[in-house]
């Protein structure tokens, strides 16, 4: 089995409960991520500012990150064109199904959304067969 | 002012969670969701542990004060509203997505420092896919 990195995951998913619960608890707005970035794009409206704070926070959280000299592992396999459909797919799907990982896995379990439920394990288990598919059954990349 | 200057340093510290928790590492991902190959459960660690700290900021704030958590007055969609197909498509056609690249849309935000040709593709097409939605589904 790979190596488990319980503490990183821990603190890290602290990090983003807590983010999460002050975004809610002192602004009454939800950290969904994939709500929060469409809502920068065009017709602008009253929503859009503490939009654009939040992914800008979002945005320098990494040149904060190695200016403190940490690295930043990233590695993507997924050759270009895929990358393209896949970021389609994302983008799209999770406007149709109102949220993603952040909104509807976090945030919308936490307030106990049989919906988000629904969601979540909707996504988990199609991100799980389409790995399934593109590693071991097509051996794409 | 203040209000948008708490709301960077919430997405600041929504951010360093993602980096911490190597959520912002494609390979990382993938390796958690290829649960037929050499399985990492850690990220399931980082959304427990997210949940944890969310549901019980929550229910804190609740007992300290009802209104503040009002549910009806919350932001976002009614909690009890029904499971529809847009509901099922949509995180149906986003997992295929995540499954792809091991990127979802809070770590491409994140990604876009990072030099990497691939984060920037990955983003851009993102937001094609935002832009996509809109001119399809006007007026929603």
């Amino acid at each position: 089995m790979a190596e488990i990195t319980v503490l990183s995951a821990l603190a890290g998913g602290a990090l983003i409960g807590a983010a999460a619960a002050l975004l809610l608890l002192k602004q009454n707005r939800v950290a969904g991520i994939s709500g929060i970035a469409a809502g920068i794009l065009p017709p602008w409206n009253s929503e859009s500012k503490w939009r654009l704070c939040f992914l800008l926070g979002l945005f320098l959280s990494a040149p904060l990150y190695r200016l403190a000299g940490l690295q930043i592992p990233i590695r993507i396999d997924t050759p270009l064109p895929l990358l393209a459909v896949a970021g389609l797919l994302v983008g799209y799907g999770t406007r149709l199904g109102g949220g993603c990982t952040s909104g509807h896995g976090v945030c919308g379990i936490a307030r106990l959304s049989v919906r988000s439920s629904v969601a979540t394990l909707v996504f988990m288990l199609t991100a799980g067969v389409s790995v399934y598919l593109v590693r071991h059954f097509l051996a794409v990349f | 002012m203040a209000k948008f200057l708490y709301i960077f340093l919430f997405g600041l510290i929504f951010g360093l969670g993602l980096i911490v928790a190597q959520m912002t590492n494609p390979a990382k991902v993938l390796a958690f969701l290829d649960v037929a190959g050499d399985w990492d459960p850690s990220l399931a660690l980082v959304m427990a542990s997210a949940l944890l700290v969310l549901g019980v900021s929550q229910r804190l704030a609740h007992a300290a004060d009802p209104a503040e958590l009002g549910l009806e007055q919350s932001p976002c969609d009614n909690p009890k509203a029904a499971i529809d197909s847009r509901l099922l498509i949509g995180a149906a056609i986003f997992g295929i997505g995540w499954g792809l690249s091991g990127i979802c849309p809070g770590p491409a935000i994140v990604g876009l420092s990072s030099g990497l040709p691939g984060s920037y593709v990955f983003a851009g097409a993102m937001f094609g896919g935002f832009f996509l939605f809109k001119l399809l589904h006007r007026g929603r």
